[in-house]
């Protein structure tokens, strides 16, 4: 339990730190060691639960189960990696004149900041105090949209704080809806703490919790990027620094989801319907089609991998939405994956459009002949994100695929379908970029790829085999969700 | 039940409820963006009644903190900001013509409907000022996204969001006499960081495109062009 | 005994009225930092117009000369009818709110027809705009009225009072709803502020004062009465219907001297309410009527539809 204390404390620090101190040429660097002391406190964390079990503090204030845990390393993990990449990049950013000192100092203060909401919104027990660590995140990373202070930055990050606003606060409707239906069956003072209510779900009335689950998807759902509520992710992940758009895609959208699905097994032991279920895989597959679809129209890289992200969230809702064992661990599987990829593509988004100064996907060119490592590995992020096996990515959508033809035969024909299109609208863009001449002018810029290289490494190790202690970790963690573990 | 029969509170209550869903609408039709602030403020006031009530009439010490910060908030701090923002920028003597406001009004009705509609499943298990008071936050809610719709400054943005902040509180006081107080006190912050940060923005919408009409804001695409 | 209490109640209503108007005008004054005139002066003006011989234009037809006295006696009709401080008096029979609105029109009517009689262009002016409001007040101030109806199950004054009275303390959001759009309505049928200035005479924008510009003598000492009247008898109804607490129930003296301060203390401070609210308002355009006229309906229309949906048993 420490662990989680020491975990928020050190995020708070680093707020506080360097607020205070100001940018500094290190301060980069300093940001990655607070970022690898959290990963270590996280680690420590999951080895407690790993060998003790669920852990729910002293005060219920914390929970800690199989299911949290592993996202909160794999949260620690990607906010060390991007910080990694970030250093230099924001660096080289600093020197072309983009940013100042100041901005910077926001910049490395509220990375903090959006760490720190991150991590309370996995860790806490009390979902009232989830959505105010959710709707922290927005605050902490709205200025961040705007960093660069262009209209269309400016356009973006008021889009993202208007919409994400707005959307979120259907999901305190749903909650507030929740706390009432507790409080009718008299749970008093405890009835927002989610371990108090999963042990009532089954008393409280099924009525309540359905339209509060309604409120509650919309909410959240709009944080995850779900169609039609996603207008807010393209822009904000094209307009803001990169490492947003790493951190956004891996970790915001994921957190979102967790909340969704923390709810959803409080809705499905109250109502005994798959109607919680049969909202997400709705809303899930239609985020998958039209992420896949709008794939093809981009002109803007990073645009086109955010619409690559609204698309797998899809998917990852939508099997969580089938609900079971298979799926459910396909879902878990399929979140470490894309986030792991998804970031690692972005810092290779990043350099290449510091490359070539631009993020027209016309104007990038030839980047295999100017700076062979950006292009190589822009391209095997993509051949992974697209689910070629051996990467992890392909297994876990066809575990999706294989619980769909299950349960549902007909909807993975769709399935496939969207995967083709994703497959196809990815490669027509990416293919002109990584091969064909080099532009006059484009010369390569410092930069740091171990980031990329670690996680598209954990992504092909996934795919070729799924260490033990991981699976078992991921079925103790389906079994809390599902009911049944896989394996 | 009628009316008759219910305790003073719950009558109360339902005023309120009717009250604040009222300023609603008035801010819904209101073209004025003093005016507009003028009457957020006022729902604001409302809400601070309803809590401080609550507080009496429930014995519940804790909600005089919340009556406490939102009256800070809520009718003292935003409205004093964005009153401020409107002057600078010259924009209170500017009518801002709202498009299709009939249309907009009867919209604003159905949204009522459909809250109505969407809660009643409630009444099974609750009494009738339960589902009234609920039915009338959501509306508050809706009518806020509405509002914001409708209505094409900045600034009108601003005020459509903290009312469905609003609406939200209300909710929260009536059905579950306040959420608890870490929650509470988490969604108080919140709304002062939002409300702050709206400040930053208006400065920095003003410095890109040299106004506040977010149709302005029209740069960015769902497929480029 | 019932009907000498009744007729002493309308006596003693009439004799009050111009006090009232006395009152409000005292209460601006001293709010606008000016010297105020006696309370009493309202008196000596009517006992001085009075004592005058009217001028009659050439071309004034009869109904010129007849408009004050039916426009009076319609107002005192009303007044009797209403209960000011006692409830169940004989004459509350037909103390029917449709009744009162009749009574109104049609005191309305016919000093809207002698403002055209005469065929100055102010008196047509000033007629034409007092239809226009008065045709958009009157169903906000219906559906006020009838809110209050529903709630009571009757449209007898008298009776909804009592309902009102036999209840404790009922906080209804319909009611809230219906006293803020009479209270609207009161002033634009009223002509006060913002709607009309009462205290102005050679300004485009008069309404009410427009139309009774060629009386003069004891004709306009009538209709000065009246208007008092009705704004006394706006007063009266906002106070006894929804605040009705120490109208007298029974006859004996004791509750009839009770209830005649409560209801003296009540529109005392109705018209200090009214005084502040003329102090801090500006009169609107004539244009913007409409809107302030919608908004009242608005009102009367939410407060019977909060009757209904709030209020219903289930």
């Amino acid at each position: 339990m420490i662990a989680v204390y020491f975990l928020l404390a050190i995020s708070l620090v680093g707020i506080v730190f360097f607020a205070t101190t100001g940018h500094k040429t290190d301060t980069g660097k300093i940001n990655v060691w607070i970022n690898s002391a959290s990963l270590i406190a996280t680690v420590w964390m999951a080895i407690n639960v790993l060998n003790e079990g669920t852990i729910l503090s002293a005060n219920k204030v914390f929970l800690i189960d199989p299911f949290n845990v592993y996202l909160i390393v794999l949260t620690a993990f990607i906010g060390l990696t991007t910080s990694i990449f970030s250093s230099p990049y924001m660096a080289h950013e600093r020197e072309l004149g983009k940013l100042t000192d100041a901005r910077l100092r926001m910049y490395y203060s509220m990375y903090q900041g959006f760490m720190l909401a991150m991590y309370l919104v996995l860790t806490t027990n009390n979902l009232g105090v989830m959505w105010v660590a959710m709707e922290g995140a927005t605050l902490a990373t709205v200025l961040l949209v705007s960093l660069y202070r262009t209209p269309e930055s400016i356009e973006a990050a008021w889009k993202y704080f208007i919409l994400c606003g707005v959307g979120i606060a259907q999901a305190l409707f749903g909650t507030i809806l929740l706390y009432y239906a507790a409080e009718q069956i008299g749970i008093g003072e405890d009835a927002l703490l989610w371990s108090e209510l999963y042990i009532h779900a089954s008393h409280l009335n099924p009525e309540i919790l359905e339209i509060a689950f309604v409120f509650l998807l919309i909410g959240y759902g709009t944080k995850i990027g779900l169609v039609p509520l996603h207008n807010w992710l393209p822009d904000a992940h094209s307009e803001g620094p990169t490492p947003m758009s790493a951190v956004l895609s891996g970790l915001l959208l994921n957190d979102a989801l967790y909340a969704v699905v923390r709810n959803k097994m409080l809705v499905d032991g109250a109502t005994h319907s798959n109607m919680a279920g049969l909202m997400m895989m709705s809303f899930g597959l239609l985020s998958f089609l039209v992420g896949a679809l709008f794939l093809h129209r981009q002109t803007d890289i990073k645009r086109l991998f955010s619409y690559s992200s609204i698309e797998h969230m899809g998917m990852m809702t939508f099997a969580f939405g089938i609900g079971g064992a298979l799926a459910t661990f396909a879902a878990l599987l399929h979140m470490t994956v894309h986030s792991l990829t998804k970031s690692a593509i972005f810092v290779t988004v990043g350099h290449a459009a510091q490359v070539a100064g631009t993020q027209k996907i016309d104007k990038i060119r030839g980047l295999i002949k100017t700076q062979p490592k950006i292009g190589w590995g822009l391209l095997i992020g993509t051949v992974s994100i697209a689910g070629f096996p051996p990467f992890g990515v392909f297994t876990s959508e066809f575990l999706v695929l294989v619980a769909t033809m299950h349960s549902y035969p007909w909807l993975a024909l769709l399935l496939l379908l969207g995967i083709g299109i994703a497959f196809a609208g990815l490669f027509r863009n990416i293919h002109p970029m990584v091969y064909g001449a080099k532009p006059e002018g484009q010369n390569p810029v410092k930069a740091n790829l171990w980031p990329v290289m670690i996680h598209l490494g954990l992504v092909l190790w996934l795919g070729l085999a799924i260490p033990d202690f991981l699976a078992n970790w991921f079925s103790e963690a389906t079994r809390l969700i599902a009911g049944s573990a896989p394996l | 039940m009628t009316i008759e029969n219910q305790d003073f509170y719950s009558q109360a209550i339902l005023s309120m409820a009717a009250l604040v869903g009222l300023m609603s609408f008035l801010m819904l039709g209101q073209g004025r963006l003093l005016r507009l602030i003028f009457i957020f403020a006022v729902q604001g006031f409302l809400l601070t009644a309803t809590t401080a009530l609550a507080a009496y009439s429930l014995n519940n010490p804790h909600l005089y903190i919340s009556a406490f910060l939102t009256f800070v908030l809520k009718v003292l701090f935003i409205p004093w900001m964005l009153k401020s923002q409107v002057i600078q920028m010259n924009l209170h003597r500017d009518l801002e013509a709202l498009k299709n406001n009939t249309l907009v009004m009867l919209g604003g009705a159905s949204l009522m409907v459909f809250s109505y509609y969407v809660l009643h499943p409630i009444v099974q298990t609750s009494s009738a000022v339960m589902l009234n008071a609920l039915a009338v936050s959501l509306s508050v809610v809706l009518l806020g996204m509405l509002l914001m719709i409708s209505h094409r400054q900045a600034v009108a943005h601003v005020v459509g969001f903290m009312s469905i902040e609003n609406g939200l509180f209300f909710a929260a006081i009536v059905s579950t006499q306040g959420m608890p107080m870490v929650v509470e006190l988490g969604v108080a912050f919140d709304v002062l960081v939002a409300a702050v940060l709206f400040g930053i923005f208006f400065f920095h919408i003003r410095t890109s495109i040299d106004s506040l009409d977010v149709d302005q804001l029209n740069r960015l695409h769902e497929v480029d062009k | 005994m019932n009907w000498i209490i009744a007729i002493i109640q309308t006596l003693l209503f009439v004799a009050l009225a111009p006090l009232l108007a006395g009152w409000l005008k005292w209460c601006k004054c001293r709010l606008q930092n000016r010297r105020a005139p006696s309370l009493f002066q309202p008196y000596k003006d009517l006992i001085k117009l009075s004592s005058k011989q009217p001028v009659v234009a050439e071309h004034a037809s009869w109904i010129f000369t007849r408009s004050p006295y039916i426009i009076f006696s319609a107002m005192v009709l009303a007044a009797s009818v209403v209960p000011f401080i006692a409830v169940d008096l004989p004459t509350s029979a037909s103390a029917d709110v449709i009744v009162l609105v009749g009574l109104f029109g049609f005191a309305r009517f016919f000093l809207a027809l002698a403002g055209l009689d005469i065929g100055t262009a102010f008196g047509g002016m000033g007629s034409s705009r007092e239809m226009t409001v008065s045709s958009l007040a009157e169903p906000a101030m219906l559906m006020a009225v009838f809110t209050l109806s529903m709630a009571a199950s009757t449209t007898n004054l008298s009776v909804a009072i009592t309902h009102v009275l036999e209840q404790d303390l009922v906080l209804r959001p319909s009611f809230v709803f219906a006293l803020l759009a009479l209270i609207l309505v009161a002033v634009a049928e009223t002509g006060r502020i913002p709607i009309d200035n009462p205290t102005t005479h050679l300004e485009l924008t008069m309404i009410h004062e427009a139309m009774i510009l060629e009386y003069s003598g004891r004709h306009l000492a009538l209709i000065e009465l009246a208007s008092q009247l009705k704004l006394m008898l706006y007063g009266v109804l906002i106070a006894n219907i929804f605040f009705p607490w120490g109208i007298a129930e029974s006859f004996t003296p004791e509750a009839l001297g009770y209830g005649l301060l409560a209801i003296l203390g009540k529109l005392a401070l109705l018209a200090i309410i009214l005084g502040i609210s003329e102090t801090v308002v500006a009169k609107m355009r004539l244009f913007r009527v409409q809107e302030y006229l919608s908004f009242a309906y608005l009102l009367g229309l939410l407060g019977m539809l909060s009757h209904i949906i709030l209020e219903a048993s289930r």
